[in-house]
């Protein structure tokens, strides 16, 4: 393998590990929050891609426009659903509202199923996103090069929001004790909508971001991608910010090289069984915090 | 966690259907078969039209319903008998298509077309055999579609003759010393034609510098793309789905890959220029009909009359990808539907019932000139053709290259 090869090889990994960062946050700040695994958020990252697909062939809108139309609708998309499956189920065990989630997952690809048939169809192009560039030996495309900055950008943000501001104390205090911070005054509410935008804004951004070089969309095409995420969440510590972004990079980095080194019948299993690993030897991930059952 | 349950699933639902299939190995003149009565004959339509072929199962569907409406019915005993398509959708998926298959038996057909996509039709084969019921696959090009199964026929070429084509127009045509193959994984259409493209490859002098496969609805070829790049071949053969094609050209040229890039005959479909634009520029392909050749006068009135059918519906345009463009596999279809009625016609003067495997004899005798060129069965029941066309992708448009003669025929 020669040196340009591998720096090809390294770009595409990041690349995509940046996309399965955005949505594995997705997975973990909610988990943080309300100790659900909301498994319909692959299916959310799938409809954002559908509302790109209205946004600028339906109606033909400037990619600008579509851009911001799409994350408001994903973000409104996202809350609702929190609002309908989740919100009513609060007090209940923790497995129903899981079982909810699995119920909105499958509604929502099947409900794509009916609207949009299950052809793939072909996503937008964003001109200048999909323009070629060429850094010494290694080519690419302009959305694969910015994709991990704007990860990095996204993340660094987001932390400080969390760490610096009222909602993000907010957040962090739900995360720590869910019913003494209510007692305290915060409304619960509140905080949980404001994750379910953020984890949604991040599915819609990493939706576009998806998509634009591989653009066929169907659905049952967040699945896959939604599962993979997460298990980088998982793997970074479910609970965890920097963690996830970890397990992103670590998940799309080591598919990358199994399918350089032309195994790619095993670069999905190769995923599977480091959540099955990390399971066995570090149920936290690499980031978790402890938990200490008090009785 | 959804994976599993439905990987459970599958598995629990393939071995009740293993277990439904099991133990009728009768052979051919053994089975009663499906007797034609009343004055509709039925014809089953087994095709995708959702999942990975979903696009091009479509277009095959679209032929055999404008062949429909050119000949609607048929002429035997006196009778005057309707012809009913009964269409049922395979889902691209080995699985569903035995569910398919057996849910156009228990309709009552006498005869089936299809499929696009060879997996699909090796998996519904002996479904269709056990029934006593004739099928006539338009485009799969598998050898194992027809081989071993009496009631398996195909229209056209078949993947060892066009893994030749490709490999001499790579070899002797281009001057190529160097190909990369990239094919499908568990695909029988994909990896067959890639190992008969390989071995010819070879045996013209040349080396496979990269073989690389690719996971069912994967997305990102960046990876297996730097890695053809990064071995220098001089071209790549890419057999592979219509959805496939159109994400593979724009990643292709995004990685600045230089490779000549061919592909098999599911490429002659305007959906993949109209998605990818210039990324497929300069790409050749074989396919199985050109409506200027002159050995085959009816390829240009079916062209006209099919456009013309398509333009009449706008549905019929979304149908086809959102173009009049006529493809082969529409141009298969219509054969296929054409010579399951010229075999129908041929019945005439029998006696006694009319039932599938009479339909079936008469399938194995017929002679039929048809749009792809002249159709009769062999033993193994392949049409006995012998020309392939290749073509390229220039300014957005299909450019006849040549055509190629099968010597050893």
């Amino acid at each position: 393998m020669t040196s340009t090869a591998f720096l090809q090889y390294c770009l595409t990994g990041i690349s995509i590990g940046g996309i399965y960062a955005l949505i594995a946050i997705g997975y973990t700040m909610v988990y943080g929050i309300l100790r659900l695994i909301n498994f319909a958020h692959g299916d959310i990252f799938m409809m954002a891609a559908y509302f790109m697909i209205f946004a600028m062939v339906d109606f033909a809108l400037p990619w600008y426009v579509s851009i911001v139309i799409v994350l408001a609708a994903t973000v409104l998309l996202g809350v609702v659903i929190e609002k309908v499956a989740y919100k009513p189920l609060r007090n209940s065990p923790r497995m129903s509202i899981m079982i909810s989630a699995i119920g909105v997952s499958y509604l929502l690809q099947n409900l794509a199923t009916y609207l949009f048939s299950a052809l793939p169809k072909g996503y937008p192009k964003i001109d200048f996103l999909m323009k070629t560039i060429t850094i010494g030996g290694i080519s690419t495309s302009v959305v694969t090069f910015i994709t991990p900055i704007l990860t990095l950008v996204f993340v660094f943000v987001l932390l400080q929001l969390i760490n610096h501001t009222k909602i993000g104390m907010a957040m962090r205090a739900v995360s720590k004790d869910f019913e003494t911070s209510q007692l305290m005054g915060i409304k619960i509410n509140r905080v949980i909508s404001f994750t379910f935008v953020i984890g949604c804004f991040l599915a819609g951004v990493g939706s576009i971001l998806y998509f634009t070089p591989r653009p066929s969309v169907y659905p049952l095409v967040g699945s896959l991608p939604g599962l993979k995420c997460f298990i980088a969440a998982v793997f970074g510590g479910i609970g965890s910010i920097p963690g996830a972004m970890l397990g992103g990079f670590v998940i799309g980095l080591s598919e990358t090289f199994i399918k350089a080194a032309g195994y790619s019948e095993f670069s999905d299993v190769f995923t599977f069984i480091l959540l099955i690993v990390v399971l066995l030897f570090k149920p936290t991930g690499l980031f978790g915090e402890k938990i200490t059952e008090k009785v | 966690m959804k994976k599993f349950i439905a990987l459970a699933l599958a598995s629990v639902m393939t071995l009740s259907l293993a277990a439904c299939g099991g133990g009728s190995d009768a052979p051919a003149s053994d089975v009663a078969g499906t007797a034609i009565s009343g004055d509709t004959i039925k014809i089953g339509v087994f095709e995708p039209t959702t999942g990975e072929n979903g696009g091009g199962g479509m277009q095959e569907v679209l032929g055999i319903r404008y062949a429909n409406t050119i000949v609607p019915t048929v002429d035997i005993n006196g009778t005057t008998y309707n012809i009913e398509l009964v269409e049922v959708d395979n889902q691209s998926d080995k699985t569903a298509a035995v569910t398919a298959a057996q849910s156009l038996i228990s309709s009552g057909v006498v005869g089936v077309l299809g499929s696009y996509g060879s997996g699909v039709s090796i998996a519904a084969g002996q479904t269709f055999a056990e029934a006593g019921v004739p099928a006539i696959g338009c485009s799969c090009t598998n050898p194992q579609v027809t081989a071993g199964n009496d009631f398996y026929f195909r229209t056209c070429f078949l993947d060892p003759f066009q893994g030749t084509v490709m490999a001499s127009y790579a070899a002797e045509e281009m001057g190529y010393k160097t190909a990369a193959i990239v094919s499908q994984n568990g695909d029988d259409y994909s990896t067959g034609i890639a190992a008969y493209f390989k071995q010819a490859f070879e045996q013209l002098g040349g080396t496979i510098v990269a073989d690389e496969t690719y996971q069912t609805n994967e997305s990102d070829f960046n990876a297996i793309l730097t890695t053809v790049k990064q071995s220098e071949a001089e071209c790549v053969f890419i057999p592979c789905s219509i959805a496939t094609a159109t994400l593979i050209l724009p990643q292709a040229k995004a990685n600045g890959l230089q490779a000549h890039i061919l592909g098999s005959d599911t490429w002659e479909n305007e959906s993949i220029v109209i998605a990818a634009g210039d990324a497929a520029e300069g790409v050749v392909f074989s396919t199985f009909f050109d409506e200027n050749d002159e050995s085959t006068p009816m390829a240009k009135d079916f062209v006209n009359g099919f456009k013309a059918y398509l333009n009449e519906d706008a549905q019929r345009i979304t149908l086809n990808g959102g173009t009049d463009g006529v493809a082969a596999v529409s141009a298969l279809g219509y054969d296929g539907y054409m010579t399951m009625v010229t075999a129908l016609a041929s019945l005439d003067g029998t006696e006694g019932d009319l039932t599938s495997v009479n339909l079936r004899d008469a399938l194995a005798a017929v002679n039929y000139d048809g749009v792809t060129g002249n159709i009769t069965f062999s033993e193994t029941g392949d049409a006995n053709k012998d020309a392939a066309y290749l073509k390229k992708v220039e300014d957005g448009k299909f450019v006849f290259v040549k055509k190629q003669i099968d010597e050893t025929k």
